[in-house]
């Protein structure tokens, strides 16, 4: 409702007094000692996190060959004939997509049960101690567990079955299925901590218009917290990309990517490969392999694909938290990136 | 009470003739001084007044604490009822019970009969029961998305699954814009109808929420203190649109601001530590209140 001329801006003579510039001057002692300290904290912090990005892109960079990332690794005992990363690269991405494909509907599903209807409650509260245990328990532990599981001949198609009928129990979904279960707890967390944070009213405004606690959720509560959501599965997903254990147990020890039958994209989730995580242990000085350059360049890129993937999806929650956007839209933006609606 | 002296109440009823001149249109921005001075709109009386709710007998808690005792009224269309009371009085608690939000409050319970159209409302579906008996809250609570969403959100549900493309066709736009517009916001609000809704002011927001009310189309209309965050000139045209739903909808506003009741109501309820203590016209409730409590209770907030 704008009536006659307004001036756009103050006149040029008034001083403009913008907030956020406030001095620690005035303030006591006791709150201007926690600031520092908060400083120092905080300094400290981004010291650590510099140091280890230069260190490992030294080390990294000087040791990372552009054909390494379209190289296959080569047995051999000499470091520069070793190969390159790009299995351990596929590997990751692979386990990585078959874990948080897994664990994010899951988790998101799991968490506005608990959070929203919690019934029988019973269950509710075995569930949350089910998933307290599985948080705290070392993925070795899942590890082992899932090979127990998956080495069971009626799962036999998920892996390789020897010619004796052993089932092997090693493959790229075992160890996706089983690094899920390690991103479940996570993803859990972050998603029911951010429903419950969410005002009653918000829900009541849903209910009163006659909608249903599972339309309130799935169009009102899950695109409010989208956020939490992404979080949660940034989460999971470095917890999945930076595990060894579970690689090591269910994936097996071979550095290349090894297809199991003729199918072309079932066989290679059925046969065994290597993680840029078990790459680089192997090549360690602790591992077999024995080529640290090669074990540098490849925690390097591990490095820097975590740190994408936590770029990546806070851009998609920052694209995603415009308005009239709904929970689909971060799939839709993967599909089309870049694309504007 | 001295005898020789005017109760308070009829004070009121002295102040209030000199005000009633026509009743000057807002629309043009000649905005009343103030909300006091606003006489009650003139107003046909409603064609057709006919009850539509019927609350009978009905008790209300939350766990063993009984908040709302033993009240029996009508909603009735065609009239704009109007409850007032103190803090905590049990009003809102009442209100919600009308369509079954109380059932989202762990550990309420209930007795009595509440019916519309002579329907028991607890035998009758709750959300087409939500959906005939729409509420907006005491505090603004729109949705975390854009305006035109949250008015969107409220429409009846679009068959098929492609509900969210399709969801700007014409139909839906003029459904949204047309409830917008009744609330008062459409003019406000019209240049960038994408903007988050949390970005409106307080009372921008509670006319959103009005109009997302609106536009499910309810059949009983729910008010609890709809104004409070409101500016007077918002006020008013809210106060209007009140007036004017009251033919199609009944319409049912809690308010603490008693002037506003008797501008908008056709029936005062007033209630007091969760009971009714007093229920009938506007004119009798507020010139010739026949409970010493409701007396005192309107003389105090008047005089
Ligand atoms: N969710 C709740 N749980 C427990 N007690 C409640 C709850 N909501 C309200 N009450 C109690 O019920 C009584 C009536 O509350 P109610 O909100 O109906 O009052 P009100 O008349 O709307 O008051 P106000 O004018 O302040 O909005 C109060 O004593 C309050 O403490
Ligand atoms: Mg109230």
């Amino acid at each position: 409702m704008a009536t006659g001329q307004l001036a756009p801006s103050p006149p040029p003579g008034l001083s403009i007094a913008r907030t956020g510039r406030e001095g620690t001057g005035s303030w006591p002692l006791v709150d201007r000692i926690a600031f520092w300290l908060c400083w120092i904290t905080g300094i400290g912090l981004c010291v650590t996190a510099i140091a280890i990005v230069l260190f490992m892109m030294v080390k990294g960079i000087s040791y990372l060959h552009l054909d390494m990332l379209v190289q296959s690794p080569a047995p051999s005992a000499i470091q520069s004939q070793s190969g390159g990363i790009l299995d351990p690269i596929v590997g990751t991405l692979i386990v990585a997509a078959i874990g948080t494909a897994i664990a994010a509907p899951i988790g998101v599903a799991l968490a506005a049960w608990l959070s929203e209807y919690r019934r029988p409650a019973w269950l509710a509260h075995t569930v949350e101690s089910a998933i307290e245990i599985i948080a705290g328990a070392p993925s070795v532990v899942l590890a082992l567990f899932g090979l127990l599981i998956f080495s069971q001949g009626f799962l036999g198609f998920l892996s390789q079955t020897a010619a004796n009928g052993a089932v092997y129990g090693r493959s790229f979904i075992a160890a996706g299925v089983v690094m899920a279960v390690l991103a479940l707890p996570l993803i859990v967390g972050s998603v029911r901590e951010a429903l419950e944070q969410l005002p009653d009213r918000l829900r009541e405004a849903s209910y009163a218009l006659g909608r249903t606690r599972a339309t309130t959720i799935r169009r009102v509560l899950l695109p409010s917290i989208r956020p939490s959501i992404a979080t949660g599965t940034v989460l999971g997903m470095g917890r999945i990309i930076g595990d060894t254990a579970i690689i090591r147990i269910l994936l097996g020890v071979s550095l290349t990517n090894q297809g199991v039958g003729h199918l072309p994209i079932i066989g290679a989730l059925r046969g065994t490969g290597s993680t840029l995580t078990s790459y680089v242990y192997e090549n360690s000085p602790a591992g077999e392999g024995n080529a640290p350059q090669k074990a540098y360049a490849a925690a390097f890129l591990l490095l820097v694909l975590v740190l994408a993937l936590n770029g990546l999806v806070t851009w998609l929650t920052n694209a995603g938290a415009g308005e009239r956007r709904g929970p689909r839209t971060a799939f839709r933006l993967l599909r089309f990136s870049g694309a504007q609606e | 009470m001295d005898p020789m002296m005017p109760p308070p109440v009829r004070r009121i009823a002295l102040d209030r003739d000199p005000f009633i001149a026509p009743p000057k249109p807002i629309a043009n921005g000649a905005a009343p001084t103030a909300v006091a001075a606003r006489p009650r709109a003139v107003r046909a009386p409603a064609p057709i007044v006919r009850e539509r709710m019927a609350v009978e007998s009905v008790w209300l808690a939350y766990g063993e604490n009984w908040v709302v005792r033993d009240v029996s009224l009508p909603v009735r269309q065609g009239e704009v009822l109007a409850m007032i009371g103190a803090s905590g009085s049990g009003k809102t608690t009442l209100l919600r019970s009308l369509n079954r939000l109380t059932e989202v409050t762990a550990g309420a319970a209930r007795a009595g009969r509440i019916s519309l159209d002579g329907n028991d409302i607890h035998e009758l579906e709750v959300n087409t029961l939500r959906r005939r008996v729409t509420m907006v809250f005491q505090q603004p609570n729109p949705f975390p998305m854009s305006i035109f969403d949250n008015v969107a959100y409220a429409l009846a549900e679009r068959p098929g699954r492609g509900g969210r493309r399709r969801r700007r066709s014409a139909k839906i736009e003029s459904a949204v814009n047309d409830a917008l517009q009744r609330a008062g916001l459409y003019d406000e609000v019209a240049s960038d109808l994408d903007r988050s809704a949390l970005r409106l002011s307080g009372g921008q927001q509670q006319r959103l929420c009005i109009a997302r009310a609106l536009a499910a189309e309810p059949e009983v209309l729910l008010l609890d203190e709809p104004c409070s965050a409101l500016d007077p000139i918002s006020t008013a045209i809210i106060e209007d649109l009140i007036v004017q739903l009251r033919e199609s909808v009944a319409v049912v506003i809690v308010t603490h601001n008693l002037q506003q009741a008797f501008r908008v109501a056709d029936h005062v309820a007033f209630m007091h530590l969760g009971e009714l203590i007093e229920y009938g016209s506007s004119e009798q409730v507020f010139d010739r209140p026949k409970r010493d409590r409701t007396r005192e209770y309107i003389s105090g907030a008047f005089g």
